[in-house]
Order: C-alpha cells, then structure tokens, then sequence
C-alpha cells in the first residue's frame, strides 16, 4: 500500500516534466525554424542569426508557438502568412520563381547548344576556317 | 555585321537585367494581405487604457492605419506631415503605438502633436506581426468592407499624400 503510494507520488512528480518538451530539444526545434526564415531588416541573415529587434521578437514568438504545440510547418506557414514568401531563406519552386530555380541551367544549356553549333558547323566546313588574327 | 551580333544581342539582354535589377527595392517587402481583410485584432487604447479598439469600429468607413513608436526617428521626421494632413480631416488615421511604453507614447503625442482619431497600444508587437509589420513607420490603407487595400512602408510624404494616397481614399469612398 505504501509502496503503491510512493509509486503515485513519484508519478505525480515526473507528469509535469513528460508532458513538457525539454528545454534542449526546443531550443534546437527553434533554431531549425528560425534558420528558414530571413530577417527583413538585415534581409541577408536568417532570422536565427540576426540580433535586429524585429527577428528577436519573432524568435520568441516561433518559441512560444512551438512550445504550445505547434509543428514546424505551422510556425512556417504563420510567418509566411503575414510576410509573405519573401520571408523564406529558401525560394519556393513556383511558377513566379522559375526563372530564378532553373533560369542558370537554362543559360547553361544555349550556351552549350551554340557551342556544338559551332562545332558542327566548323566540322562540315574545313577551308572556311576563321583566322586567328 | 552578323559576327556582331551574337555578342551584341547577349549585351542588350544583360542591359535589360542590369536595368530591372536596378529598380528592385529589396527594401521594400511586399505585403501578402493587399486585397485581404484586415487581421482583427482587440487592443486597449494608449490615452484611454479602460477602451479598446478593433478594426471592426470602422466598418463603412475608408480609414488608415499608421504604425508608430516613440523610439522611431523616421516617425519623428514623418509625424508633422501626417499632423498637417489630419487638419484637412480627408480620412480619419488610427496609430498602432508599436512595442512602445505606455507613457512614452502618450508623451511622444503631447509634445508633437496628435494625429490619430485614436492609437491603439500594442506593447509586445504582436498584432504589428499580424499585419507583418517589419519596419516602423508602416501605413496602411483600409476600405469600407475592412480589406487592406494598399501598404506603405517608411515615412509618409506630402507628395506620397498628394499621388498616391487621396487619389486612392477618394476612389475607395465612391466604391
């Protein structure tokens, strides 16, 4: 009997603890969250790195958040809501960004489609080579 | 002429780049909520502590809402300009008094004027993140239905007053 009680005791002490996350692992959650999201004050640092106002303010609220049971995506998506896409380190991939995911690569590929051009062309035409001058 | 002309093709293009690339504001964020109901929100107001305010008072009306704090230099340089348009009553301004103190806003009014129908008192700065303030001072332009139809960020001017905003606030009284 008394053991049992001391067992619900123990229990009783513990609850509390188990049903907090630890303070570690939110401070990594937080962390992970702020580190996708741009400061727009000093708009080349995230969030996690900046020590303006504004992105102090927002950690906390990212804190808060988590802390009451939000997930990382919601913390996000919270963010983008009210400061749009801009807010994202990271682009999203949609039609308005195209240009600037893949506009490089598309660069890359007429380089190299006029290169070969060339060299097809230089190919079937030997005398009619340009002179190095 | 034609050896020209690959070369001169790819320099126009970078001039175009070059060209855009030079008129973007990175400075200036665009705000997602242009066009969306105004985040409601229920805040005690910094002269009169025991009313509150929320945007849903001015239902029917054209109204703006101007961020601001007493620890802000821009609104320093801003707040004559909007003194000044308040005395023409063209549209009734609403302050959001932003992670301020209480006593310092009240102050801040006293000594340069008041142009607010009313601030409200946002201490902790979340209903400014509700309305993804990032910068202070902020205006936005609210219409008769309570959407935010048009977000400045940095100080008002008269000429930003003259071309932009009583252009739109009559167009939006007559809508």
């Amino acid at each position: 009997m008394r053991k049992r009680f001391a067992t619900l005791l123990l229990c009783a002490a513990l609850a509390p603890a188990s049903a907090q996350p630890d303070d570690a692992t939110l401070d990594r959650r937080v962390e992970r969250v702020t580190a996708e999201l741009r400061c727009l004050v000093c708009q080349n640092q995230t969030i996690a790195d900046s020590h303006a106002e504004l992105a102090l303010m927002l950690k906390r609220q990212v804190r808060d958040m988590l802390a009451r049971g939000a997930t990382d995506r919601q913390a996000i998506d919270f963010m983008v809501q009210r400061y749009g896409d801009f807010v994202l380190y990271r682009p999203p991939v949609k039609a308005s960004t195209w240009l600037l995911w893949f506009g490089p690569f598309g660069l890359l590929l007429a380089g190299l489609a006029l290169l070969f051009a060339r060299l097809r062309a230089r190919q079937f035409e030997p005398d009619n080579e340009e002179s190095a001058a | 002429m034609k050896r020209y002309a690959i070369p001169l093709g790819i320099f126009a293009i970078l001039l175009v780049f070059l060209g855009v690339g030079l008129r973007l504001k990175p400075q200036e964020v665009p705000s997602p909520f242009i066009g969306k109901p105004a985040p409601a929100f229920k805040l005690s107001q910094l002269e009169q502590a025991d009313r509150t305010f929320s945007p849903q008072d001015m239902r029917g009306k054209v109204w703006l809402f101007n961020v601001w704090a007493s620890w802000c230099t821009s609104c320093r340089a801003e707040h004559p300009v909007l003194v000044e348009f308040a005395k023409q009553a063209a549209v009734p301004i609403v302050g959001l008094n932003y992670m301020d103190v209480r006593e310092d806003g009240s102050r801040w009014l006293d000594r340069f004027g008041n142009p607010y129908a009313l601030s409200v008192f946002d201490a902790d700065g979340k209903v400014g993140t509700d309305y993804g303030v990032y910068g202070v001072p902020e205006t936005f332009v609210i219409d008769r239905q309570g959407n935010i139809r048009l977000k400045l960020t940095g100080p008002v001017t008269p000429e930003i007053i003259k071309n932009t905003l009583l252009p739109l606030i009559r167009e939006l009284e007559h809508a």
